[in-house]
């Protein structure tokens, strides 16, 4: 028997049968049930709108119709796209430095480093908005400080010009420690060989970063990428957790989720708002798809 | 120079678990401009967190009158503590229980499902396999909160919405820590390994709880933190789902505190939405203390293949 089991892989999974759903039907079950049937019964609403008299009718597609011409959709649509464009780089550009210097070598205490920048991933998004929020405030928090200290409204974290950058600035710090844990994760498992290799070639720091760190990065870069449109497009939880701070200059509409879920908890238009959900569930697919998709074929190159 | 990137190709292909890098050339200067930096970026995390603990220890009326990343004038924390969990007849402390019931039978729960189906998607080959994997990971790619108000919905027709199997079923599925076990099962558990347990007559039940289940632990605690991390910071799911105050988790009663102390009407209450706030997170933090080097090798076992 230890000789069958020393010879190369004969065949891996050579046998094709059922037992393999015994163990993959209670997710799937499960799977169905609370992922692609709420899917199905979003797209059966998006088709019907709530008539002045008797019900529910049938209109198509009706309400995309009415939400390509929603100036407010538009408008959210823009600011996660706006959020997304500046928020995401800054980020990911960050924890890909923390994530090389912690695994560089070069630095005293790197573990302490690197649990303490991963630390406000375990902080739940309610409370870092919280605090964040209360920070922000001029009552007792230390934007107000600094103001007094330098005699004039330097920061203004809630003001119509800024509060998508403070919001920005709660992202950033909720999740640096987070994507530089998915990129620290990929650089340690780079051969220790390749080190050496470079080593006797007397290649520098830079140059190990950019021949062997960077391309062995490529793949959780996509990653983190795709997770962190994902996230942008579905922001919720700050805007809503602020709304009570600056209720002036958060809207109802401030992102698309915020939209939905008012449109269903404030307006009852059940009906637009899973034409909404849908539609930003599309986008984002989409756009996860593509950068994946340019992401892989570049690493095929 | 050219040696450096003709390694490269041949040493992505041997796939050998190299966790930890054998020789780290110890003879590395430590630099100590970069440390400064990223004492800069430590402090940009953690200030909030110590701002956080200061303010858990002052009044309502320090709150306001002292300097926020200092102490104030009386140490108020243990009656902060006191008042936080007797406020409208312990409240807090029934959403600290229903949280806990929805991360052990939602985290529990969603990390078992995934572990067992990516073993099966790993290990077996099946009709349909292809299939159902392409499904899990296009479902990666949508967005949980695009369909929490479908879900809702759906919830609402049924009758499940304002009891606890609206939070709970949700967070049942986790098509990453799908992703991630059926990654780590392809190197984790050998194929000869279950062959020669099946010659043995073992069953297929049994050699996955005596054997595999063994082999893939790594990989099954990274799900479950993650689970349990996204399942104790649930905030939009439980607050669509729930109307009725006493199944709320933490995440949800805090930020009706919150609205509470600053709307119309307001009774403010801040220095219970602050060692509120304290009091959830410290938990999750020393779990994540304790936890956090089985997570490193999880997850660095998962990107292996990628």
């Amino acid at each position: 028997m230890t000789s069958a089991a020393v010879t190369p892989r004969p065949m891996r999974r050579a046998r094709r049968d059922w037992r393999g759903w015994g163990f993959v039907a209670p997710f799937m079950i499960v799977f169905l049930a609370v992922l692609v049937a709420p899917v199905v019964y979003a797209i059966v609403l998006s088709l019907f709108r709530q008539q002045l008299v008797g019900g529910s009718g049938f209109v198509g597609l009706g309400n995309y119709v009415q939400l390509f011409q929603d100036a407010k959709f538009w408008e959210s649509l823009f600011r996660v796209t706006l959020f997304l464009v500046v928020q995401v780089p800054i980020m990911l550009a960050l924890s890909l430095f923390v994530a090389l210097a912690v695994d560089s070598a070069r630095l005293h205490g790197s573990s302490f480093f690197r649990i303490a920048i991963f630390l406000p991933y375990a902080v739940p998004g309610v409370v870092a908005a919280l605090i964040w929020g209360f920070m922000y405030g001029n009552q007792f928090g230390l934007s107000g400080s600094i103001n007094d200290l330098v005699g004039f409204e330097l920061l203004q974290p809630f003001s119509s010009q800024w509060v998508l950058a403070s919001i920005g600035n709660i992202v950033t710090w909720e999740f640096m420690g987070y994507n530089m844990l998915i990129f620290y994760a990929a650089l340690k498992v780079i051969p220790g060989e390749l080190y050496e290799a470079a080593e006797l070639d007397g290649a520098g720091q830079f140059r190990i970063i950019s021949g062997i760190k960077l391309p062995a990065l490529r793949g959780s870069i996509v990653i983190a990428t795709v997770f962190s449109i994902i996230g942008s497009f579905q922001l919720f939880n700050e805007p809503n957790l602020l709304k009570n701070l600056a209720p002036n200059v958060i809207s109802s509409y401030f992102t698309p989720n915020m939209y939905a879920y008012n449109l269903s908890f404030a307006g009852q238009q059940f009906n637009y708002s899973a034409t909404v959900a849908i539609v930003m569930g599309i986008i984002t697919a989409v756009i996860a798809y593509i950068v994946q998709l340019r992401g892989s074929r570049q690493e095929v190159r | 120079m050219s040696a450096v990137t003709e390694t490269l190709p041949a040493a992505k292909k041997t796939r050998r678990p190299n966790y930890v890098r054998p020789s780290k050339a110890p003879r590395q200067r430590k630099s100590i401009v970069l440390t400064i930096v990223m004492a800069i970026v430590v402090i940009y995390s953690v200030v909030p967190l110590l701002w956080l603990v200061l303010n858990a220890t002052k009044s309502q009326a320090d709150l306001f009158s002292s300097f926020g990343l200092w102490f104030g004038g009386d140490f108020n924390l243990w009656q902060n503590i006191v008042d936080t969990v007797t406020y409208r007849d312990g409240i807090f402390l029934q959403w600290f229980g229903n949280t806990l019931l929805y991360v052990v039978v939602g985290a529990g729960g969603a990390t078992f499902l995934a572990t067992v189906a990516g073993y099966g998607l790993a290990k077996y080959n099946f009709p349909g396999r292809r299939a159902v994997f392409a499904v899990v990971l296009g479902a990666v790619a949508i967005p949980g909160t695009a369909l929490a108000v479908p879900t809702f919905l759906m919830f609402s027709q049924l009758g499940l919405t304002n009891t606890p199997w609206a939070v709970i079923l949700p967070s049942l599925i986790s098509p990453f820590g799908l992703y991630l076990i059926w990654n780590f099962a392809v190197d984790a558990v050998p194929t000869e390994i279950l062959e020669a347990a099946r010659m043995d007559g073992a069953s297929e039940i049994r050699t996955f709880f005596t054997i595999s289940l063994r082999l893939l632990s790594p990989g099954i605690v990274t799900v479950l933190l993650f689970a349990i991390v996204a399942t104790w910071n649930n905030y939009f799911l439980p607050l669509i789902m729930l109307s009725e105050p006493t199944w709320y988790p933490l995440t949800v009663g805090l930020s009706q505190w919150s609205a509470q102390a600053s709307g119309v009407a307001a009774q403010p209450i801040y220095n219970l939405v602050i060692t509120g706030a304290l009091l959830t997170i410290v938990p999750i933090v020393v779990a994540f203390l304790f936890l956090q080097r089985f997570w490193q090798s999880g997850l660095s076992a998962g990107s292996v293949k990628q």
